[in-house]
């Protein structure tokens, strides 16, 4: 005998979680459905939670979410082997409500939200797989098939937010344009290091916290580092492109390692003690290799729909999972209370998440990823603006100063990067951060 | 230090199930000259064998994906995510 619901959510991450929260809420019967043993037991991230689009759904949450450190210092270093240019950022506002970012141990983070579910009145079932798609004579999806005997979940609407490798979007068929190029792999470190030490190699105090986010120290595999404290241990990790890492036999644990010893990074990590190695996939396509988001029966949000920004700059995921998973909750509420659960019904979903920050968002940075990860970004000007830099600060007296423009043009010349470029780039750039 | 990979996997908890999760297709494996999956998996759970072939150990998975997402041999690998309660637990992460 199936078990019937009206939403049946697969994924206790923060788009599972904020989905049931908000389906509970309008009344709906929801069981929010989880594959470990606890939600965040399959999830990490590199990694800080930007959570503002809680502010109305639980207000004040920063009073009781089990926060790490809140982000009071944001930096992006460009690195070489030997060199590195950073831009460090603090604001006194990031350190008092609503903050601003905040890191966390998803096992924990997930859990406090899942729960906030649950409290809404939601069903939260963990050590549970979903493993197929019920389906009924017309092709709709009903409900999902679980690894329990007897595990069907007959639903009107089925919201799909099982991860990066959403099993239930591809058996859907919304995965048309799959293509591996579009996926990233961050592979990180957690290790020990002890508030005192951490507060004072970083320069931080309290709860503050810094976030480094660096390009150039992957071995020339497409992709960043980051360094990032929580209370008394500090993760550190690299996010690199899937395919380019399979072509570099360069092995995850070894491009960390690179990252570690960086001289720039080396003398925060001395002595510190790895505590949890971990690994997951991100969709870091973007924009322009996102899937279909909408199914009879069937609307995917989070990872699951490819949102995620990984694009230099900006790093951000939990905020957009969060809002999909609000949004796909509320067009569900909508399409059950009208009776239309059909492709067209749920259809509002794509006009919702195009109108919010989720879309505009990823639609602002459709061409960052590929001008982030690319050969010019990642090595040329990388070394370009590190021996730029070298160049303007280094003293080499008797020889009078050199002026920046001089030092540009050289430097340029050496490298061979061409003026065009420069400015397709630079154009590029501003059209996308500007 | 950084520790051995023995002592670097054995910072995760594993939930191990008795059936493994993802099943490799040694024959397919055999007639790969790439074999990204060695390499790429962040688990080092890919072993190369003097056959030619691989040697596949699920235990110690972090069900992340990167193997099927490198691999570029059709029907080596049938990857799917353990039995709920199975698998990587992270705490820490």
């Amino acid at each position: 005998m199936a078990a019937n619901f009206d939403v049946v959510v697969v994924g206790a991450g923060p788009a599972g979680s904020a989905a049931a929260l908000v389906a509970a809420r309008a009344g709906l019967s929801v069981c929010l459905l989880e594959r470990g043993p606890f939600p965040g037991a399959k999830n990490m991230y590199g990694g800080v939670t930007y959570a503002r689009i809680l502010d109305d759904l639980i207000p004040s949450w920063w009073e009781e979410a089990p926060v790490q450190r809140w982000i009071t210092r944001r930096s992006t270093m460009i690195a070489t082997g030997t060199q590195a240019v950073t831009v460090d950022v603090r604001a006194g506002d990031w350190s008092k409500p609503p903050y601003n970012g905040a890191t966390t141990y998803r096992s924990e983070f997930d859990a406090w939200l899942a729960n906030k579910a649950v409290e809404a009145g939601a069903t939260l079932v963990t050590s549970t797989t979903a493993i197929g798609l019920l389906r009924n004579e017309r092709g709709a999806v009903v409900g999902v098939r679980t690894d329990r005997p007897d595990g069907d979940l007959v639903a009107q609407v089925v919201i799909a937010c099982d991860g990066v490798n959403s099993f239930l979007a591809k058996e859907a068929g919304l995965y048309a344009n799959f293509s591996s190029e579009h996926f990233t792999l961050g592979a990180k470190e957690v290790l020990t290091l002890g508030k005192e030490e951490i507060d004072k190699r970083f320069g931080l105090v309290d709860r503050q916290g810094i976030d480094i986010e660096m390009v150039g120290v992957t071995q020339g595999v497409p992709g960043g580092g980051f360094l990032y404290t929580n209370l008394d241990t500090v993760a550190v990790g690299v996010v690199v492109n899937v395919e380019s890492l399979g072509k570099s036999k360069f092995r995850p644990e070894e491009l960390i390692a690179g990252v570690k010893e960086h001289p720039s990074i080396a003398p925060y990590l001395r002595g510190a003690e790895l505590h949890e190695y971990s690994a997951h996939l991100i969709p870091e396509g973007g924009y322009n290799s996102m899937p279909e988001l909408v199914a009879d029966g069937m609307l995917v949000a989070g990872d699951a729909g490819g949102f995620c920004l990984a694009a230099g700059l900006f790093l951000e995921g939990v905020n957009f999972a969060i809002g999909s998973g609000r949004a796909a909750a509320e067009t569900a509420a909508a399409a059950i209370a009208i009776g239309n659960t059909t492709k067209s019904g749920l259809a509002d979903y794509r006009r919702k998440i195009n109108q919010s920050f989720v879309m505009a968002d990823h639609k602002k940075m459709r061409r960052a990823p590929e001008l982030v990860l690319s050969d010019r970004m990642q090595t040329q000007y990388a070394e370009l603006i590190c021996d730029v830099a070298q160049g303007l600060f280094t003293v080499s007296n008797p020889t009078p100063k050199p002026g920046l423009r001089a030092i540009l043009r050289q430097e340029r010349k050496r490298r061979g990067v061409r003026l065009r470029a420069l400015v397709r780039d630079g154009i590029t750039s501003l059209r996308t951060f500007g | 230090m950084n520790p051995s990979f023995e002592d670097r996997m054995a910072t995760v908890e594993f939930r191990v199930d008795t059936e493994a999760h993802i099943v490799v297709d040694n024959d397919v494996c055999k007639s790969c000259t790439t074999q990204e999956c060695v390499t790429a998996c962040p688990a080092r759970l890919f072993v190369p064998t003097s056959e030619g072939g691989i040697l596949f150990n699920y235990e110690e998975c972090f069900e992340c994906g990167t193997c099927y997402m490198v691999c570029n041999k059709e029907g080596a690998i049938s990857w799917s995510y353990p039995l709920g309660g199975h698998g990587v637990v992270m705490r820490s992460s």
